[in-house]
C-alpha cells in the first residue's frame, strides 16, 4: 500500500490539509442501513462520563435495547509489562503501582510476593512487614470500594454519594500519604518487605477513621438502601450466575455476588490472612445490587482486618528482610534537599568504610540477581483475582512480568450481562464490575 | 577470563559469564499435589505420554509442558475430570525465549482448582516461524481475551479463536512489541549536563 489508510492530504492555497477519517468507524457501521433497518449501531466512548474510564463500548440497539455489545480496550495502553524488562527488581515497584490505580498497593505486594517468591525468601519476611502490607492492602480495598461506590451512585444519578465516598477515600489517601509519602502511586511495599515504618501519627489517624467509618457506612445505607430509583436500577439488572463468572473468568465481588464465597484470602491464603477474623460476604442474586451489598459489606470486614493489624503493630519489629545483599542499605528519612537521606550512613559510606559504598552502589545500581525459574502469584484485589506470573534469567532485571489483571478478565462478561437488556443498564453492569482502565490495559 | 575487551571496565558489564542455574525435569515423587494431579491425568487423558513432554516442579509449583497441538485437549481433560476439576482458567500469557529455546515462544495457562484448591501451570512452546497452536476458547471461554493479547503482544496465533485480533494496540500496528527482539524504544534525556541514554541501551548486568 503506498497511501495511508488514516489521513489523506491535500495542497491548498492556505496550505496542506489533511483528512482525518474516524478510525474504524466506518467499517464498524457498514452493512446497517440507517433509515430501513431497525437496528442502529451507537458508539459508546472511548470518552464518555458513564464507562469508567477510556472504555469504548460499540453497541446494536433496537430501540432501547441492547442486541450486541462488545467492548473495545486498549486506550490506555502504556507498556508497563515491557517497561518492565529494563528495569532491575527493585525499581519494578514503581511502575507497577501504576497499574491499577485504585489499588496500588494490591500491585505491589503482588509484584513483591512473586519477587520473593522467585528468591525463596517467602519465610524470611518479618513478621511486622507482612502486618504492615495487610493493614495497607485492607485500607485500600476500602478506598477501592468507595471510588466503586461513588462512581457508581454518580452513574446512576445519585450525586451525594459521590461525594461522600470520595470524601471518605480521600481520608484514606491522607493516611497513605503519612506513611508512604504519596497518595497514590506509592512504591511502597518492595520485594523484602516494606519501604518504611508505619509512623505513630498514622496509627492515631487510623484508629479515628475505625471509629468514624461504621457510622459513614451506615449514612451510605440510609441514603441509597431503601430509595426507590437506586433499588429499581440495581435489583435484577446485569444477573450473571456462578457458572457464568467462572467460565469468564470473573472473580472478586461479582462472583461472590453470585454465591460463590470465593476469596483467595480464604482459599489460597498469602500474607498470613488465615491468621485473620473475617467473613466472606456473599449475595444469592448475582446481579448489580447483590454487588452493591457484597461491597458495602466487604468494607466492614476489611475495617475488622485494619484493626486487627492495628493491634498487631504494636509489637515493633524489622519491616525489611535481614539479608543485606536485598534490603537496601539504610532507613532513608527526608533530607534538607527534599531527597531520600541517611547522614548516618552517608558518614559511614563516606568516611570510614569503603566496602559499604561499594556494597550500596552495586545494590542501587545494579540490583540484586534472582535465581531462574517463574512463579505464579495470586492475591485478591479489590476487583478480583490479581496474578503475577513472574520470569527470571537470573539476572537483575525482571526476564517477563505479566498481570492476570482482574479489571481486564472481568470485562469480558459485559456483554453477557448487557445483551438483552436495556441501554441503561449497560452502564450499570459496566459499573458493577468496576473495571479500572489502568489495570486492564496496563 | 572475564571478558573484559580493553574497555577498562571491570564492573562485569564487559559480559562476565556467569554459571547459570538451569531448570531440570523433575522425578517422582513431585511431592504435595503434584503426584495427584499427574496421576490423574495420565488416568484421564490416553495420549498423555505423547501431549506431556516434561514435568516440572519449581519454587512449590508444578509445570506440565505440553505440545503445543494438545494443549486444547489436555485443558479439557484438565477442566473435565472429576479428580481435576480445573474449573478456572486464571491467565493466559506468552513469554519470549529468545536464544534460550528453538521453539522460542512459550504460552503458559495458570489453571486453578477451586473444588481442590490447587494451581498448575501449562505450558506450551512453539517457533517464532510456525508460531500455531489450537485456542482453548472452547474450554475456557476467559481465554479468549488473553489470547488475543498473546497475539498482539507476541505474535502467537490460536488456531480457532473466534476473533483473533489485536486488543491493546492499534489495529494497524506492526510488529509484536513484547517479544524480545521488538525495541523497547526511547529517547536519550539530559541531566544535569549529562546525556542518560534510554532504558534499553544503558548497562545491564547478567
Amino acid at each position: 500500500m503506498t497511501t495511508s489508510n488514516y489521513a489523506t492530504e491535500r495542497e491548498t492555497s492556505e496550505g496542506r490539509v489533511f483528512t482525518v477519517t474516524g478510525g474504524d468507524w466506518d467499517s464498524v457501521v457498514s452493512g446497517t442501513d440507517p433509515i430501513n433497518d431497525e437496528r442502529i449501531v451507537v458508539n459508546m466512548g472511548p470518552q464518555h462520563p458513564s464507562t469508567h474510564g477510556v472504555l469504548r463500548l460499540i453497541l446494536e440497539l433496537e430501540g432501547e435495547t441492547v442486541r450486541e455489545a462488545r467492548s473495545v480496550v486498549g486506550y490506555l495502553h502504556t507498556g508497563i509489562e515491557k517497561n518492565l524488562e529494563y528495569r532491575n527488581w527493585v525499581q519494578g515497584s514503581t511502575f507497577v503501582t501504576r497499574m491499577d490505580y485504585l489499588s496500588p498497593l494490591f500491585n505491589e505486594t503482588a509484584y513483591a510476593l512473586a519477587v520473593e517468591k522467585l528468591l525463596g525468601i517467602t519465610d524470611e519476611i518479618t513478621e511486622r512487614a507482612t502486618t504492615i502490607r495487610v493493614l495497607m492492602m485492607e485500607l485500600n480495598r476500602i478506598s477501592s470500594h468507595l471510588v466503586w461506590l461513588a462512581t457508581t451512585g454518580m452513574e446512576l444519578g445519585a450525586i451525594s454519594i459521590m461525594l461522600y465516598g470520595f470524601r471518605e477515600r480521600e481520608y484514606i489517601l491522607d493516611i497513605f500519604e503519612n506513611i508512604t509519602g504519596l497518595r497514590m502511586n506509592h512504591a511502597y511495599v518492595r520485594p523484602g518487605g516494606v519501604a518504611q515504618d508505619v509512623p505513630d501519627e498514622a496509627i492515631a489517624k487510623i484508629r479515628k477513621f475505625l471509629t468514624m467509618m461504621p457510622k459513614k457506612l451506615k449514612e451510605y445505607e440510609d441514603l441509597l438502601s431503601g430509595q426507590p430509583i437506586w433499588v429499581e436500577r440495581t435489583k435484577n439488572v446485569a444477573v450473571l450466575d456462578v457458572t457464568g463468572c467462572v467460565a469468564l473468568g470473573v472473580t472478586g465481588p461479582v462472583l461472590r455476588s453470585a454465591g460463590l464465597a470465593w476469596d483467595l484470602r480464604k482459599t489460597m491464603p498469602y500474607c498470613g490472612y488465615e491468621t485473620y477474623e473475617f467473613d466472606v460476604p456473599t449475595h444469592p442474586d448475582g446481579d448489580v445490587w447483590g454487588r452493591y451489598q457484597v461491597r458495602l459489606a466487604e468494607i466492614r470486614e476489611s475495617l475488622k482486618l485494619v484493626e486487627q493489624a492495628v493491634d498487631r503493630l504494636a509489637k515493633p519489629g524489622p519491616v525489611m528482610v535481614a539479608d543485606r545483599k536485598i534490603a537496601w542499605p539504610a532507613q532513608l528519612a527526608i533530607g534538607v534537599d527534599g531527597m531520600g537521606n541517611s547522614l548516618e550512613h552517608v558518614a559511614k559510606i563516606m568516611g570510614q568504610s569503603m566496602e559499604s559504598l561499594i556494597h550500596h552502589f552495586k545494590l542501587v545500581t545494579e540490583g540484586f540477581r534472582v535465581p531462574p525459574g517463574q512463579v505464579y502469584v495470586g492475591i485478591e484485589s479489590p476487583r478480583g483475582e490479581l496474578g503475577v506470573h513472574a520470569v527470571s534469567d537470573g539476572g537483575t532485571r525482571p526476564y517477563r512480568v505479566h498481570y492476570r489483571e482482574p479489571s481486564f478478565v472481568n470485562l469480558q462478561a459485559l456483554p453477557a450481562m448487557a445483551e438483552g437488556g436495556l441501554i441503561a443498564d449497560v452502564i450499570a453492569g459496566g459499573a458493577s464490575l468496576d473495571p479500572v482502565m489502568g489495570g486492564c490495559d496496563r | 577470563m572475564f571478558g573484559n575487551q580493553g574497555s577498562g571496565d571491570v564492573s562485569g558489564y564487559g559480559g562476565l559469564v556467569r554459571p547459570r542455574r538451569s531448570i531440570e525435569a523433575a522425578s517422582r515423587p513431585f511431592g504435595s499435589y503434584f503426584d495427584e494431579v499427574h496421576d490423574a491425568l495420565e488416568e484421564a487423558y490416553p495420549a498423555f505420554g505423547d501431549a506431556i513432554e516434561k514435568v516440572v516442579v519449581d519454587r512449590g509449583e508444578l509445570t506440565l509442558h505440553v505440545r503445543p497441538e494438545r494443549i486444547a485437549e489436555v485443558c479439557q481433560v484438565m477442566r473435565d475430570d472429576l479428580a481435576l476439576r480445573f474449573e478456572l482458567c486464571s491467565s493466559v500469557s506468552g513469554v519470549d525465549y529468545l536464544g534460550a529455546d528453538a521453539r522460542r515462544l512459550h504460552v503458559v495457562y495458570q489453571l486453578t482448582s477451586m473444588t481442590y484448591r490447587r494451581r498448575v501451570r501449562l505450558e506450551a512452546a512453539v517457533p517464532a516461524e510456525d508460531p500455531h497452536l489450537p485456542s482453548v476458547t472452547s474450554v475456557y471461554p476467559t481465554a479468549d481475551w488473553q489470547e488475543r493479547e498473546a497475539y498482539d503482544m507476541f505474535g502467537i496465533v490460536f488456531d480457532g479463536h473466534p476473533n483473533l485480533t489485536r486488543i491493546l494496540m492499534p489495529d494497524d500496528w506492526e510488529g509484536h512489541p513484547q517479544r524480545k527482539d521488538y525495541p523497547l524504544g526511547g529517547v536519550p534525556v539530559e541531566y544535569k549536563g549529562a546525556e542518560i541514554p534510554p532504558p534499553d541501551r544503558r548497562r545491564s548486568y547478567q
